[in-house]
């Protein structure tokens, strides 16, 4: 403990020599009450960490090279010249310029040193200034002090690197052989993160692994469910394993508060902003990609706020997540970023633009991937006031040519829906009327696999209702829309296809007037939950497509989350903690047969851990699909065993729980007749014991309430 | 089974209780009459005037003749059931919460509220069989516990007294010295403030409902955990049915909380559990806002709600219900 504390007061001692603001909150650390709950290695980290950078601590000096070398008279003004561009991108410390002199000559050597308030000031100079041109003889040569350092440390001579002996990792997968073929999920709740088996035969949960404090905002897996990520202040780390949860890689990025898997789960993009020391100015935005196996940063980009926060909705700070979109299927091969006027595509083999140039596109606002395809689908909005229409055009890439574009006329809003094999895309867009006071809506509906991309026009029965939601059945060919400006919205169920004609939209159905503003498809497809969540309190509607029947309705009061199981056989829905009351979640069947529900204080996130795709090949699936009957048969036998186990465990439980109790209640009734004489000498003698063998009698009781006598004259 | 809605009180219920042959029903409210019902058809029979407060408690003696009543005006009154006088008052510097019986009628115990500079505290006044000896004096007072006592009754044979309030604790006192005998185990025990505690029947176990959303079962004696009932809001009352193993539990959110939020959301039920099985069988719904106080009919064929509307429900059972099988 003494030499802890020993280390402290170096720390700061060194740190008030060197003038550098600690800047740690060490107020802010939160270590749970009393224990450290098996997470010291973190907090250790932390302080580890921020030694290193004590250590060297000049994460804020610039070294600029290729100064004029100027003699003592000129000393003053080159000095002039350089703080003036250097200040105009921070704050330079105090004494935080040093020129050194030659002291034989009395001359500049030709460099100098900047010292900032922050790294990141730091940063920002070096990236601004570098290659700034003074005259033509001299071109500044800007670097960070502690890279010196490293370059100084690069050793003179090569050594062939060792080679680790190799060591088989865990399988990461090994829960998809679960014998019962169970999912999981994460929840947190209060300071707890839990992951659960979903056992709905038994109706209950399994514990998987359960950590106090395992994150320090939110957790998410990753697209395939290999592995959950869980987010701190100094990072973003990857757990997974065979049988429990262990931290396989950590992701180095201060204050990160957002994360993205790409799809094919072989990159982790991270974001920060930082509140720069200039109120004036934007934040700074700083986003790292990572190898998630390596750990490396396979590139990093940074700048302000304003040039990541073009198109899109914005969030609070200006961005919206994610900022790189990820396209080209399950391979990872390409990520975009929309720009002014622009389109930025980059290509993962070596993290650049691809042609080294972005794709020029005029005021382009919004763009999408297909899920399946390097195909880009992106919407240009009107101009010169309707002179110039607005359009969507699906671009290949890497290519870059337009595979098909179409004009839009009088558009107020346009929206982008893929279907998850990329075969359809519909474009939802808003017009205007003629008196451009209101706007009503139709959809252009694609067809991405056809010769040419045919496209169609879809308008619903009554074109002025509004959207509500729109949603594709996941790899099938229909979609379900909200529709309606009553407070009961229709409900329609259309295909891409029709009896006789295949390449026709179809109307299936119209439900009228139902309590839902949310569509919720399996992800097998054919079954759909249509909820009323926010204002309708949370109605559900179990929905059979291909009947199109109504197979439940249920109600989860006040439910704010619904989520399928990646097989589709399983639905749960949450209440999370933006409501106070009754936090928790239920899981139901697919048929909306509730099958238990767990309360929980605090509850902040449900997430199903995702299947990877199936290695079945299509034709396959539809055999198991007809012979449905062949190939349940096992299951259905298992889940009869588990219910007759269940139903005589329960007997037995109860069985105990009775006997216990009259065990307890004859131990009692000994001790109470012991002593009832006492007792019936406090009750002045009173019998009194038959207190507990209570009898209602009827007692009738008769009661004269009044006698009036009458004289009757008797006539004759 | 549907009940007989009381409309006698202007204020929230605060507490119910059965004579013991099980014909009248005392209802207190925070208006300041409490009032007394026939328990079968609810009929208004008449109320005790004289407090100057809410009145949080009451009880009454084996023989139904004498009534004592808790207020918050700082006085315990004891009353003539059948004619409604006050027979004698008992002031204290606080208000009072609670008040029971001893076995025989001959002693009260008493819990007054912590107020100004004064701590809580356990009384133990002597109830005079003639009226004209009653003294104030108490024969004890316990004083410890922080916070306010919510309820204090008496143990097996008047030898001990069992108190429980805001600090979620269970404790037994000697009713002779006042010394402290127990306590309930802080891992297992209630984690907030215990708002009711009833007694069985034949007092061999305890019922405590507590503001963590749970009710649990003890052990008069020796004060261990028996079982434990969990539910979906805080518990306000607990009531046990002396005819069948099954105990009930009524809450909900605060009153404050209430005409900000949809009816469905405090869930204002009467919940039936199972005593032995501590599962859920059923509720009784009917009450605007969380239930204050619940009784059984010593009889155990009906049972009786307060709410913080200010209604009494008198439920009768239907036939159905005591051939429940789980």
């Amino acid at each position: 403990m003494a030499a802890e504390v020993m280390l402290m007061n170096e720390i700061e001692a060194t740190a008030a020599q060197m003038g550098i603001d600690l800047n740690i909150d060490f107020s802010s650390i939160q270590l749970p009450p009393g224990e450290n709950c098996g997470i010291i290695s973190d907090d250790e980290d932390v302080y580890h960490d921020d030694q290193l950078e004590l250590d060297s601590g000049f994460g804020n000096v610039i070294v600029v090279d290729n100064l004029p070398v100027v003699p003592r008279e000129k000393f003053e003004k080159l000095e002039g010249v350089i703080r003036k561009i250097y200040s105009q991108i921070g704050m330079i410390k105090e004494d935080g310029l040093w020129m050194p002199v030659d002291p034989e000559t009395k001359k500049t050597l030709g460099y100098c040193f900047i010292e900032y308030n922050t790294p990141q000031e730091a940063e920002l100079a070096k990236e601004k200034t570098h290659g700034y041109k003074l005259d033509r003889a001299h071109i500044f040569a800007v670097n960070m002090f502690d890279d010196f350092d490293k370059y100084m440390k690069v050793p003179d001579e090569w050594a062939p690197p060792e080679i680790k002996p190799y060591t088989p990792g865990e399988n990461l997968q090994k829960w998809l052989a679960d014998e019962k073929a169970r999912d999981q999920f994460v929840i947190r709740a209060g300071t707890d993160t839990e992951v659960l088996w979903n056992d709905a035969r038994q109706s209950k949960t399994e514990l998987v692994y359960k950590r106090a404090y395992w994150t320090e905002s939110f957790v998410q897996w990753s697209p395939m469910g290999t592995y959950l990520a869980t987010v701190h202040r100094q990072g973003a780390a990857v757990w997974g394993g065979a049988n429990t949860f262990n931290r396989l890689m950590r992701y180095a990025h201060p204050q990160v508060k957002l994360i993205d898997f790409s799809p094919g789960e072989k990159y982790l993009v991270t974001y920060s902003s930082h509140e720069p020391s200039n109120p004036r100015d934007a934040n700074r935005v700083v986003i790292n990609i990572f190898d998630v196996r390596t750990g490396k940063v396979m590139r990093d980009f940074k700048g302000s706020a304003d040039e990541f926060a073009i198109g899109g909705a914005g969030g609070v700070a200006g961005v919206s997540w994610p900022v790189f979109r990820w396209g080209g299927g399950k391979e990872d091969k390409y990520f975009a970023k929309l720009g002014k006027n622009m389109i930025s595509v980059y290509e993962t083999e070596t993290f650049s633009l691809i042609d080294k140039k972005s794709l020029k596109v005029e005021n382009v606002v919004d763009f999408s991937w297909s899920p399946t395809d390097p195909i880009i689908a992106l919407f240009v909005p009107e101009l010169g006031g309707g002179n110039q229409p607005a359009r969507v055009s699906l671009v290949q890439i890497p290519g870059k040519e337009e595979l098909r574009q179409k004009n839009l006329f009088s558009i107020s809003d346009c929206k982008m829906y893929w279907q998850s094999n990329g075969e359809y895309l519909a474009v939802k867009a808003d017009r205007y009327t003629k008196t451009k006071k209101s706007t009503y809506t139709g959809f252009e509906l694609f067809r991405i696999k056809e010769r040419d991309i045919p496209i169609e026009v879809l308008e619903l029965d009554n074109k002025n209702d509004k959207i509500i939601a729109f949603a594709w059945e996941p790899k099938g060919h229909r979609f379900a829309v909200i529709h309606g400006d009553n407070p009961r919205p229709d409900i329609s169920f259309y295909s891409m296809r029709s009896t006789h004609n295949l390449g026709r939209v179809s109307k299936l159905a119209t439900l009228k007037g139902k309590q839902a503003n949310a569509l919720f498809w399996s992800p097998g497809g054919r079954f759909i939950v249509l909820a009323g969540l926010k204002g309708f309190n949370g109605q559900l509607e179990f929905f059979n497509v291909d009947e199109l029947e109504t197979m439940a309705t249920a109600e989860h009061f006040m439910a704010t989350d619904v989520e399928w199981d990646p097989t589709g056989r399983y639905v749960a829905t949450s209440v999370t903690s933006v409501h106070e009351m009754e936090n928790g979640f239920n899981i139901w069947s697919f048929n909306g047969k509730l099958l238990y529900r767990i309360l929980k204080d605090h509850f902040f996130q449900f997430l199903w851990r995702p299947r990877p795709p199936s290695f079945l090949t299509p034709e396959k699936e539809e055999e198991i699909a007809k012979n449905l009957k062949k190939y349940s048969k096992k299951y259905e036998a298992e889940d009869q065993d588990v219910s007759m186990l269940l139903s005589e465990q329960d007997r037995e439980k109860r069985r105990m729980l009775k006997e216990e109790w009259e065990r307890w209640v004859g131990e009692w009734r000994r001790a109470h007749e012991e002593e009832q004489f006492e007792r019936q000498m406090l009750r002045d003698g009173e019998a009194s014991d038959e207190e507990e063998e209570y009898e209602a009698k009827e007692v009738e009781v008769e009661e004269v309430l009044d006698v009036s006598e009458e004289v009757i004259s008797f006539e004759e | 089974m549907r009940p007989i809605l009381m409309k006698g009180h202007e204020r929230p219920l605060t507490f119910l209780k059965y004579n013991r042959d099980g014909d009248l029903l005392f209802s207190c409210a925070k208006d300041h009459t409490p009032t007394v019902w026939f328990a079968d058809n609810g009929e208004r029979l008449g109320t005790y005037r004289g407090h100057n407060g809410a009145v949080w408690t009451c009880d009454v003696s084996r023989d139904s003749m004498r009534l004592l009543t808790g207020s918050a005006d700082q006085t315990v009154k004891l009353w003539n059931v059948q004619t409604g006088t006050q027979l004698y008052t008992f002031n204290f510097g606080s208000p009072a919460r609670s008040v029971e019986f001893a076995i025989g009628d001959k002693l009260a115990v008493i819990t007054t509220d912590p107020f100004m500079d004064l701590t809580s505290a356990i009384h133990v006044k002597r109830i005079a069989k003639d009226q004209t000896e009653q003294t104030e004096e108490s024969l004890l007072v316990i004083k410890g516990p922080q916070g306010r006592i919510n309820r204090a009754v008496w143990g097996p044979l008047n030898r001990t007294i069992i108190s429980a309030g805001e600090d979620a604790v269970i404790r037994i006192w000697d009713s002779e010295t006042g010394k402290l005998l127990r306590e309930s185990d802080k891992e297992s025990g209630h984690k907030k403030t215990i708002t009711s505690l009833t007694k069985a029947a034949d007092g061999s176990h305890l019922l405590t409902g507590s503001l963590d959303k749970s009710a649990k079962l003890w052990d008069t004696r020796t004060l261990t955990l028996i079982k434990t009932y969990g539910t979906e809001r805080p518990v306000n009352a607990v009531a046990m049915s002396p005819l069948l193993d099954h105990v009930v539990l009524g809450g909900g959110q605060d009153a404050s909380a209430v005409t900000t939020t949809d009816h469905r959301a405090g869930k204002f039920e009467a919940k039936f559990y199972d005593k032995i099985l501590q599962e859920e069988i059923g509720g009784v719904k009917g009450h605007f806002g969380p239930i204050n106080a619940l009784a059984f009919n010593p009889d155990g064929k009906s049972f009786s709600s307060g709410g913080e509307d200010g209604y009494v429900r008198l439920h009768h059972f239907d036939p159905d219900y005591f051939n429940i099988k789980i």
